[in-house]
């Protein structure tokens, strides 16, 4: 009981770190923010349920004013912009990544990176064209179109959730729950 | 840590907050009900007014979260004069105003504040996950964003005294680690002083 409570708050506090790190260049030159790999990381290593809860802790808390999404945006403002949309799909992306590593007997980094992929790249990003359109009062082709150059830098931090979570099985066999 | 909240009293600061966020929800709701581009003007020009009432400083500190809309708003105009169509000056207004309202909001309200609407939000779900659960993992989020913080710093550094490259991703596997295990020894000393129920 007390470890899911801890691990959800921890986890919500790991997103906030990713995303107010200064500038980790996750490749050379590309600044991305790690932010929605910490949203991956959530699904993957603490699975389905806290996964999502953690995520929603974390919106909870900018919700409320602390300036924790990427480039120290917060507050209820960014509930109204455009980008509302991967808001919203954040704690499905963590559910969906958590539910394909516990249902996939794959490889862990195998069935974390698919997760990831199919969690926090491919639902993600549906969820977010649709809130753009929506906000920008676009048709869905004309909003995906602005969503198509992030799709690299999501495809890469996918594929960084499948290491790092697979080295976490390694190092901690107990600790993955997602696996647990 | 620091709030978006304005540190200084403006008359909206003493207003209850429920109350706030539901006007806030409703605002917004009626913006987007909104069609013709005189009206949202006339709402746009009603929130410049709303920013206005909380003194020069105040209007200064809140134009600065709307730049992060400058993208969105490059596209639209580019499209929109590209295609010679005027609804796109209403869905600039209306998402300028839409944001701008929340951030007034956002900007007269404590941190407490919001956090105590939350919990009440949260009652009907008490049997799930009682209110007390819920304030300590706040709680514990919020202590621990600074803690962590600190670790990647030493976690980069560390890398660095090691290596003439940028960590880049390499720390994070270290950064998930050290998560996780600060969980699990969190969870062993709130059961030593007695738990959470």
């Amino acid at each position: 009981m007390e470890k899911s409570l801890t691990q959800i708050a921890l986890f919500a506090a790991l997103i906030a770190i990713l995303g107010l790190i200064p500038k980790i260049d996750l490749i050379s030159g590309v600044p991305i923010t790690a932010q929605s790999l910490g949203v991956m990381l959530c699904g993957t290593v603490l699975g389905a349920k806290r996964g999502a809860l953690s995520v929603l802790l974390f919106l909870a808390l900018v919700a409320a004013g602390l300036p924790l999404l990427s480039g120290g945006r917060g507050g209820l403002g960014v509930f109204a912009s455009p980008s509302v949309g991967y808001l919203i799909g954040f704690p499905i992306a963590a559910f969906i990544a958590g539910w394909v590593v516990q249902t996939w007997r794959a490889g862990v980094g195998l069935a974390a990176f698919a997760g990831a992929a199919i969690g926090g790249v491919v639902v993600l990003n549906i969820i977010g064209v649709l809130g753009m359109s929506v906000m920008l009062g676009k048709t869905l082709p004309e909003a995906a179109l602005l969503a198509a150059p992030f799709l690299v830098g999501d495809s890469i931090k996918a594929v960084l959730a499948g290491l790092i979570t697979q080295s976490i099985a390694k190092m901690r066999p107990d600790a993955l729950l997602s696996r647990g | 840590m620091l709030t978006l909240t304005y540190p200084s009293k403006t008359w909206a600061h003493g207003l209850p907050a429920g109350g706030k966020l539901a006007a806030l929800a409703l605002a917004t709701i009626a913006l987007f009900a909104l069609r013709e581009p005189a009206h949202l003007a006339l709402a746009a020009l009603g929130a410049a007014g709303l920013v206005a009432s909380g003194g020069g400083e105040f209007a200064r500190a809140s134009l600065r979260p709307l730049w992060m809309l400058w993208p969105f708003v490059a596209i639209v105009a580019a499209w929109h004069l590209w295609l010679r169509d005027p609804a796109g000056i209403a869905i600039i207004l209306r998402m300028i105003t839409a944001v701008a309202l929340a951030n007034f909001i956002t900007m007269t309200t404590r941190l407490t504040d919001m956090i105590a609407v939350i919990e009440w939000l949260l009652r009907p779900f008490a049997r799930v996950i009682p209110a007390a659960r819920i304030a300590l993992a706040i709680a514990l989020t919020i202590r621990f964003i600074p803690v962590m913080l600190l670790r990647a710093g030493d976690l980069a550094l560390a890398w660095r005294a090691r290596s003439p490259a940028s960590p880049r991703w390499r720390i994070l596997p270290a950064l998930t680690l050290s998560t996780l295990d600060d969980a699990t020894r969190v969870a062993e000393a709130l059961r030593a002083r007695g738990g959470v129920d």
